[in-house]
């Protein structure tokens, strides 16, 4: 029984969620009063949880664009209104949810994949290989760690907004810092690099890869060597053994990592807001902020609260996948096996 | 059975070089996206950097450098922005994140205790419904507790309200949570007044902050064996001493990880203070990472900004030498 519950998860909120409840293991039962005290307590605490996410969920049933005068916790009306008119026209630029949708989806899955594959190389010579520089890069990768993402996106928006392409004249194109227009003419800008989200990518990525590295090594260096070991003797070489054994073996957790990148992601704001200028190049964590941003007056409440309902959603139910996908990924691990 | 002869040299060498080719991806792409970035916030947080130098970069002919003028303005309060100073938006980041970890982490505790009493009711439904801040994007919640503390038709008012008609006292509630610059407690915290928003910031971050401690605390009481407290009731221990004298010195080795976590994730916590407060009133609920948000995004002094995040660094480096000697949360993997 405990050795089961050693393996379980390492994942805490999947622990939680998977806890042995039935209270059997001793016959102690709980004395009425006693019950009824700590069921009053414990509906408090749900009261106090649920309060924010009623009212959010009830201002996104209604169908009247303003807040209302009294307090309302539970929808008196349920209509769609809210939902289909931010799913049809989100904001007042000519920019469809679809293309929202598209621009979180491209920047959460691609930021999330590119930092994976980049690192997991790096974080198996970290947890696995012996050599003379290991500690110092080690502390090298754990450097940027250490800087805030609002910290790291000064000098990145500065450089990416050196690459320009410009339109010089007709049919002549240059691409700044490499080349330049003839006689120092400014052309027309067709491309800058900080204002796209390829840019945008690239200095999420940057604060994500360090990440990366130091989570994957720290679950790298809880999978038992034996297997390896066993793989050695073998006669199988240090690249076999990555990619035969360690990768396969990882794999729910790269999976899990990927998820928990996308999830921060997803809703990132800190550089997108600084460095995307475009209506076109907005995400929906973008969108949501501009909705109560600097026409607060006439925001459409509504509107406002099914779009927070449509970002959150997403992550909740990749939350509760996630949490298959490490149950599943462990019970066929492979040592006992 | 290949294994190579070890004196061939070419062998040794490709296999000395190995590691390196194994870190070659990562460090090539970290070294052009991460590193070099980094170096260059140094160099520019020396200079008068600023819009007019944008396109060229260090290669302007007009920028300047000018020393320690940057860091020396941010550090005297020279910059001519209002009510800035540095060392009381330090003191105030430093207690924000303190007082938030020091009311998540016991009532974490307590509740995650709460659902562990053998024999409750509907502890599974409990669970699943705690667990659902931990679960909503921090974003989102930021934006929908920004419209709760609205002083006219937010929930909060309205609840307050709700509640004073109990106590005889009808009508609606109006307060400021984000305008008033009066702080409810004078004298609370010296030198960095707490405004209510400050108030309002740590409800929110309350309802965000505790489930997270409870998930973590959940998990370390449920390793706690049973015969213990069993024992201890023997011995004639009340719930209160087993409490003190088992759960809290058994929990300790896995909450004071999940506190300097929590710790540093409010010490940066951007989101909360950029949607609802902005920093104001006043600026006195700005964090080190809103006021560099700020100087880059708003005012545009790229040098300023990058001397600040330097001195961001440094703080962040001194809170790291300090968590880390309570957690050593680097230590190295165990050589067999």
């Amino acid at each position: 029984m405990d050795a089961l519950k050693a393996t379980t998860s390492k994942n805490p909120i999947v622990r939680f969620l998977n806890m042995n409840t039935s209270g059997q293991t001793s016959g102690r039962s709980l004395p009425l009063w006693r019950q009824l005290l700590l069921q009053a307590l414990c509906l408090a605490i749900f009261a106090s949880v649920m309060f924010p996410i009623m009212y959010i969920v009830t201002l996104s049933f209604s169908s009247k664009t303003t807040r209302p005068s009294s307090l309302e916790l539970i929808p008196k009306e349920i209509s769609f209104i809210a939902y289909q008119q931010v799913l049809d026209k989100p904001t007042g630029n000519p920019v469809t949810f679809a293309e929202l949708l598209k621009n979180s989806v491209v920047l959460s899955v691609g930021v999330g994949l590119a930092a994976l594959l980049i690192a997991v190389t790096a974080a198996y010579a970290f947890s696995r290989l012996k050599f003379k520089l290991r500690e110092v890069l080690m502390i090298l990768v754990f450097i940027p760690l250490l800087m805030p993402a609002v910290g790291l996106s000064t000098p990145l928006y500065l450089l990416l907004n050196q690459i320009q392409v410009k339109e010089c004249s007709k049919e002549v194109v240059a691409i700044q810092p490499f080349t330049a227009c003839e006689g120092g003419a400014k052309g027309k800008l067709l491309f800058n690099l900080r204002d796209s989200l390829l840019g945008v990518g690239i200095a999420m990525t940057a604060t994500a890869l360090p990440f990366a590295v130091w989570n994957l090594k720290g679950y790298l260096d809880t999978i038992p060597k034996e297997l390896e070991e066993a793989a050695a003797i073998d006669g199988a070489d240090t690249n076999q053994t990555f990619w035969r054994i360690v990768i396969p073996l990882a794999a729910p957790q790269l999976a899990v990592t990927f998820f928990l990148g996308f999830i921060g992601h997803w809703q990132e704001f800190v550089t997108t807001w600084l460095f995307l200028s475009q209506p076109k190049d907005y995400t929906l964590a973008m969108t949501l902020y501009n909705m109560t941003g600097q026409y607060a007056n006439s925001v459409p409440w509504n509107r406002f609260a099914a779009m927070a309902v449509i970002i959150a959603l997403p992550v909740a139910v990749v939350y509760i996948g996630l949490q298959k996908q490490i149950v599943g990924g462990l019970t066929t691990g492979g040592v006992k096996g | 059975m290949a294994i190579a002869k070890p004196s061939s040299r070419k062998v040794q060498w490709k296999k000395a070089s190995l590691p390196y080719l194994y870190l070659l991806p990562a460090f090539l792409i970290m070294g052009v996206i991460t590193f070099y970035p980094l170096i260059y916030q140094v160099i520019i947080s020396f200079t008068n950097f600023d819009t007019k130098h944008l396109l060229l970069g260090l290669e302007s002919p007009e920028l300047k450098f000018i020393g320690l003028k940057n860091y020396i303005d941010i550090f005297t309060a020279a910059l001519p922005v209002e009510n800035f100073n540095f060392f009381r938006v330090l003191e105030f980041n430093f207690w924000w994140a303190l007082s938030n970890v020091m009311l998540h982490v016991p009532v974490g505790v307590l509740i995650a205790t709460l659902l562990n009493t053998e024999g409750l009711w509907l502890k599974r439904i409990y669970r699943a419904i705690y667990i659902l801040p931990v679960v909503v994007p921090p974003l989102v919640v930021a934006t929908v507790w920004t419209n709760i503390f609205d002083e006219r038709y937010g929930a909060m008012n309205q609840l307050l309200a709700n509640i004073s008609t109990y106590f005889g006292q009808a009508g609606p509630i109006y307060i400021r949570w984000f305008e008033d610059v009066k702080p409810p407690i004078p004298g609370f915290l010296p030198g960095a007044p707490l405004t209510l928003a400050y108030y309002a910031m740590m409800i929110a971050n309350f309802w965000l902050g505790w489930p997270f401690m409870s998930v973590v605390a959940t998990g370390a009481l449920q390793s706690i064996p049973k015969d213990l407290y069993e024992a201890a009731s023997i011995d004639g221990a009340t719930g209160g001493q087993q409490f003190w004298n088992i759960t809290v010195p058994l929990l300790r080795p896995a909450m004071i990880p999940a506190a300097v976590y929590g710790f540093t994730l409010s010490f940066n916590l951007f989101n909360f203070v950029f949607f609802m407060t902005g920093g104001g009133p006043a600026r006195s609920t700005e964090l080190l990472v809103t006021f560099a948000y700020n100087l880059v995004r708003n005012l545009r002094w790229y040098g300023v900004a990058a001397s600040f995040a330097v001195i961001i660094f440094g703080v962040a480096m001194i809170v790291f030498l300090i968590t880390n000697r309570i957690t050593r949360a680097t230590q190295d993997y165990p050589e067999a």
